[in-house]
């Protein structure tokens, strides 16, 4: 069932993922700094971070136990397995059958799960709030993503990730209402899970509108760097499942070398695309209240859910 | 039709009832409970837990006892479902006992007898519940239980709120056993005798078929602790011993979920879909009230009582999917869900004793129980630090250890509703998979909180402070503890790991009790596949997907070591600014649970007390309450409260009264009865 062509495939695109997510982190950046009217950071900034940070010395606070030295990695495990599930070229992906969707969004909430535990491990004030801040996001966030993908998977008759894709890519040009209402929550939960405004604001480090910031506060050199670092893939890897349910266009079938060039560059307009677009709208809106984005999240959720009745209501 | 399992089991439970005993022959101060019978138990446990698995591969046996009244014989019977249920109570049982046999060690030789006999016989008792093949041994069965289970909650008798749970948890127990009676006595119809095979061949009308359902179901459930029948769950359990409590929340409320699924599935037969429903929206409810209760608790035991009432609604969630899609006439649908219930029944029974042991090693080195109290406990106790961090994640449906696998069959089974006909119910039935996400995820922040608490961050009282060698100074636990928190801590690891052989013996169950299973090309799928119904819908290979993950670590670690360097300073916690941090700075386990209580506050029942700005001392007070006691409970106790004064009207304590009574008694008897 598995050949050796897709095996390699399979390590191929995982490794394209890992290698080229920081580059749709650098162009993001980009984009945002001209839309605000500031010289824009070189496009390749966040690899120069990386290096950088794998370069210094560790500093870690003395009560740290194992867990908080562990995360990082972990992190970096749980991204690479996801940037390994989602049909990023083509729809040929050996290794797709070892986690559906269900599994797909277990995987973020292995590595939410853990970077709230690290950030309570050193005991400081603002490590137990970022943790506290991420589960509230989290909560209303995981169900939201996962009603997204159940209405794909009703349309598709299938929770295989490469399965809906190969679907919504070969149907007839029909609007799916459900699949709009989808689409909406699942921008939504991009946002909220991404750390992005209107949520939280990945550049911020004012005390009181952290998240994400403040659990990774203690993070410095190495540990900080994957935990960038995956930060990055996370983002790619929503991006591309955005791509692959609601533009699957382009993507390349399941044995069709032929089509990965065109694959490739359909991908890239695609990303650069989203990337402007994530701009533009971080740029257009304000960051919420913290008490007002459980009502941002709950009307994902909402949508989400009205997007799986409607599926049914229109078919029945 | 072989006996030898039967035989095995029968020979495990009275094992189980000669260690209790044995257990309360006082020489030499207990020396027996103390030294052997809990690592005995364990022993006969995992007897029990082999005995079962053979006979999930057999065709059921039965044996009659000449035992009971006359005229109506003991009946055992050792089916798929029964041994599967022997299976959770002997492999969950051995790991409980081995833990106690180190935890009870410290008892005084007079409690310690005592524990000894009602632990075992709860146990054996137990046993019993799942191999009656009669409404009679059944029903004794039960009752045993309860009343086993009722002694050891009250353990610390002397202590009042202990007494009033034991009450509580008493009296419901009751109510609910008077139900099963009830539904005993509908499916028995004054025809034939009380065995299972009689009452399986009732034929019963649709309208007195939902009514032994609804009695079944109510009964059951009171035992099991779902909405509106669980305020006993969360006094009761944290109010035993913690190895009871694990034994109590692990197994006990299972037995509920056996008794359900026999006389629902098995004795009744013929579900409906209506009844499938009913036992959705009551899980779904439980399961919402459950997990956000927990989030409330600063008691750890408490909190995971409160785990436990989530968990009995995540397998009605699964029952209830499965009662929809048999009543439709979708077995293959309808067996999905009766594996995914009884999966995570499975699962349930694993964690949740893992949890409260965990609890249970807390409490027994700190003497703590509020988590507001705790913090650091990783560095003191890294053992139970680590095993309490494999049922966090396994509560909280992570992957790939064993909560997810269950809930993730669950899932499936929702997605299943376009088989349905129903347009209505096509639609309801994605919506309480939407109730589960919602748990599922609340869950996990609920652990990240309990974990984030009470074992990370920095000791919140400093007289719990590792390196202050006070009285009450953490310490980890001992070895017999060790071995049985391991054992259930590698179960979850298993049954996450390796889902498919546990499916396949699951779906022997549902080929007894539906006639049906899984499609063939679930069964057909090589072992490391999870495969539901067939491999283009869905397939899940958690060996994979741990294999993944741990060798990106493994790869990252040596690339980073190997291109950089492992340098590290330890320095002080960065203090943005302000020197004067203290651990009072800590989120405490009501602080991070504030944001739910902000979302969900119409659902509690709250009383704060602010302090005002001009206070001497300011103090923050917040109670939090379950509604369902001001307008279920106490006003019921009320109404009983008032008829029994006015019953008690009759009562005025003068034997002449009395004989007056009997004499106007007999009038009307010589009347009316000629």
């Amino acid at each position: 069932m598995t050949s050796t062509s897709g095996i390699a495939f399979q390590l191929l695109q995982s490794l394209f993922v890992v290698l080229v997510a920081p580059l749709l982190m650098g162009w993001v950046n980009q984009c945002r700094a001209w839309l605000q009217n500031r010289i824009a950071p070189p496009l390749l900034l966040p690899y120069y971070t990386l290096a950088k940070l794998f370069h210094k010395d560790a500093v870690i606070a003395r009560d740290a136990s194992p867990l908080f030295r562990l995360t990082p990695y972990i992190l970096f495990g749980c991204m690479w397995l996801a940037a390994g599930i989602v049909p990023v070229l083509a729809t040929a992906l050996p290794f797709a059958p070892a986690a559906d969707i269900i599994a797909l969004v277990g995987v973020f909430a292995l590595a939410r799960v853990f970077s709230a535990l690290a950030a309570m491990d050193i005991g400081t004030s603002f490590g137990g709030l970022g943790a506290r801040r991420e589960m509230l996001i989290g909560f209303l966030a995981e169900p939201a993503m996962l009603m997204t993908m159940f209405t794909a998977a009703f349309i598709s008759g299938s929770t295989q990730l490469t399965t809906i894709v190969h679907t919504l890519a070969h149907r007839d040009f029909a609007v799916h209402p459900s699949l709009a209402f989808a689409a909406v929550a699942f921008l939504m939960v991009l946002l909220a899970e991404n750390a992005r405004i209107p949520i939280d604001n990945p550049t911020t480090h004012l005390e009181l509108t952290m998240v994400h910031e403040a659990m990774i506060l203690e993070y410095s050199a190495r540990h900080l760097a994957l935990i960038e670092w995956a930060v990055a893939i996370k983002l790619f890897a929503y991006m591309t499942i955005g791509i692959a349910l609601f533009l699957p266009w382009g993507i390349a079938d399941a044995g069709d070398w032929a089509a990965l060039p065109l694959a490739f560059a359909a991908l890239g307009v695609k990303l650069v695309l989203a990337g402007a677009g994530l701009a533009l709208l971080e740029t257009l809106l304000a960051k919420l209240r913290l008490f007002l984005a459980p009502e941002f999240l709950s009307s994902a959720f909402l949508l989400a859910v009205l997007g799986m009745l409607i599926h049914f209501l229109v078919r029945g | 039709m072989s006996l030898a399992p039967l035989g095995g089991a029968l020979a495990c439970a009275v094992a189980w009832l000669l260690l209790g005993i044995v257990s309360l022959v006082p020489a030499g101060g207990a020396w027996f409970a103390r030294r052997a019978a809990f690592a005995l138990g364990a022993l006969v446990g995992v007897a029990l837990a082999l005995v079962g698995l053979q006979a999930l591969w057999q065709p059921a046996a039965e044996l009659t006892l000449p035992l009971g009244l006359p005229g109506l014989p003991f009946h055992l019977r050792l089916d798929a479902l029964a041994g599967f249920f022997l299976f959770l109570l002997g492999g969950v049982a051995a790991g409980i006992s081995a833990y106690a046999s180190g935890y009870f060690a410290g008892e005084t030789p007079g409690r310690l007898a005592l524990i000894g006999l009602q632990y075992h016989v709860f146990l054996a008792s137990m046993a019993f519940v799942i191999l009656a093949d009669d409404a009679y041994l059944f029903m004794v069965a039960w009752e045993t239980m309860a009343l086993a289970s009722y002694f050891l909650v009250t353990t610390d008798h002397r202590q009042g709120p202990i007494r009033s749970a034991g009450f509580l948890y008493l009296l419901i127990a009751h109510l609910g056993a008077i139900a099963i009676l009830l539904a005993f006595g509908i499916l028995h119809g004054g025809r034939g005798d009380y065995s299972f095979a009689a009452l399986r061949a009732a034929e019963l009308t649709p309208f007195w078929s939902s009514a032994a359902f609804a009695l079944a179901f109510f009964g059951f459930g009171a035992k099991a602790g779902m909405l509106p029948l669980h305020a006993w769950l969360p006094e009761a359990h944290p109010a035993a011993p913690s190895p009871v409590s694990a034994l109590m929340s692990g197994v006990m409320l299972k037995t509920a979920i056996y008794g359900m699924v026999r006389v629902i599935y098995d004795l009744i037969g013929s579900l409906r879909w209506e009844w499938g429903l009913v036992v959705l929206v009551v899980g779904a409810g439980t399961t919402l009230f459950g997990v956000l209760y927990a989030l409330m608790q600063h008691d750890l035991k408490r909190l995971l009582a409160y785990h436990s009432i989530e968990n009995i609604g995540i397998i009605l969630l699964g029952l209830g999917m499965s009662m929809v899609f048999v009543g439709f006439g979708h077995p293959a649908a309808g067996a999905l869900g009766l594996i995914a219930a009884l999966y995570h029944t499975l699962n349930h029974a694993v964690f949740k004793a893992l949890l409260f042991l965990g609890a249970g090693s807390i409490l027994h080195s700190s003497g703590l129980r509020n988590l507001n109290d705790m913090g650091g406990l990783i560095r003191t106790m890294p053992h139970t630090a680590l095993y309490f961090l494999i049922g966090a994640l396994a509560i909280s449906a992570l992957p790939p250890l064993n909560g997810f696998v269950s809930e993730w069959l669950t899932f499936q089974t929702a997605l299943q509703a376009p088989l349905l006909e129903h347009g209505v119910v096509r639609s309801l039935v994605p919506l309480f998979a939407a109730t589960l996400a919602l748990a599922g995820a609340l869950t996990a922040m609920c652990f990240v909180k309990v974990y984030g608490v009470a074992f990370l961050g920095q000791p919140r009282e400093p007289r719990h402070a590792p390196n202050v060698p006070a009285a009450g100074a953490a310490h980890d636990c001992g070895p017999a503890e060790r071995i049985g928190m391991a054992w259930l801590a590698v179960s979850c690891f298993v049954l996450g790991l390796f889902p498919s052989a546990f499916v396949l013996m699951l779906n022997r169950i549902c080929v007894a009790l539906l006639g049906g299973g899984l499609p063939q090309e679930a069964l057909e799928s090589s072992w490391i596949w999870l495969v539901p119904t067939s491999r283009a819908q869905a397939s899940y290979m958690p060996l994979v997907f741990i294999v993944v993950i741990v060798a990106v670590i493994l790869i990252t670690v040596v690339l980073v070591r190997r291109f950089y360097h492992g340098r590290v300073r330890y320095s002080h916690p960065w203090d943005c600014g302000f020197p004067a941090q203290t651990s009072r700075m800590q989120d405490t386990a009501d602080a991070f649970g504030q944001p739910i209580r902000h979302v969900f506050g119409p659902l509690y029942r709250m009383k704060r007390h602010l302090p005002g700005p001009d206070d001497a001392a300011p103090r923050f007070a917040l109670v939090i309450e379950d509604r369902h006691w001001y307008w279920l409970y106490l006003p019921v106790a009320r109404l009983a409260g008032f008829v029994s004064e006015k019953i008690g009207l009759l009562q005025r304590g003068r034997i002449s009264i009395y004989l007056l009574y009997s004499f106007v008694t007999l009038i009307v008897l010589l009347v009316f009865v000629r």
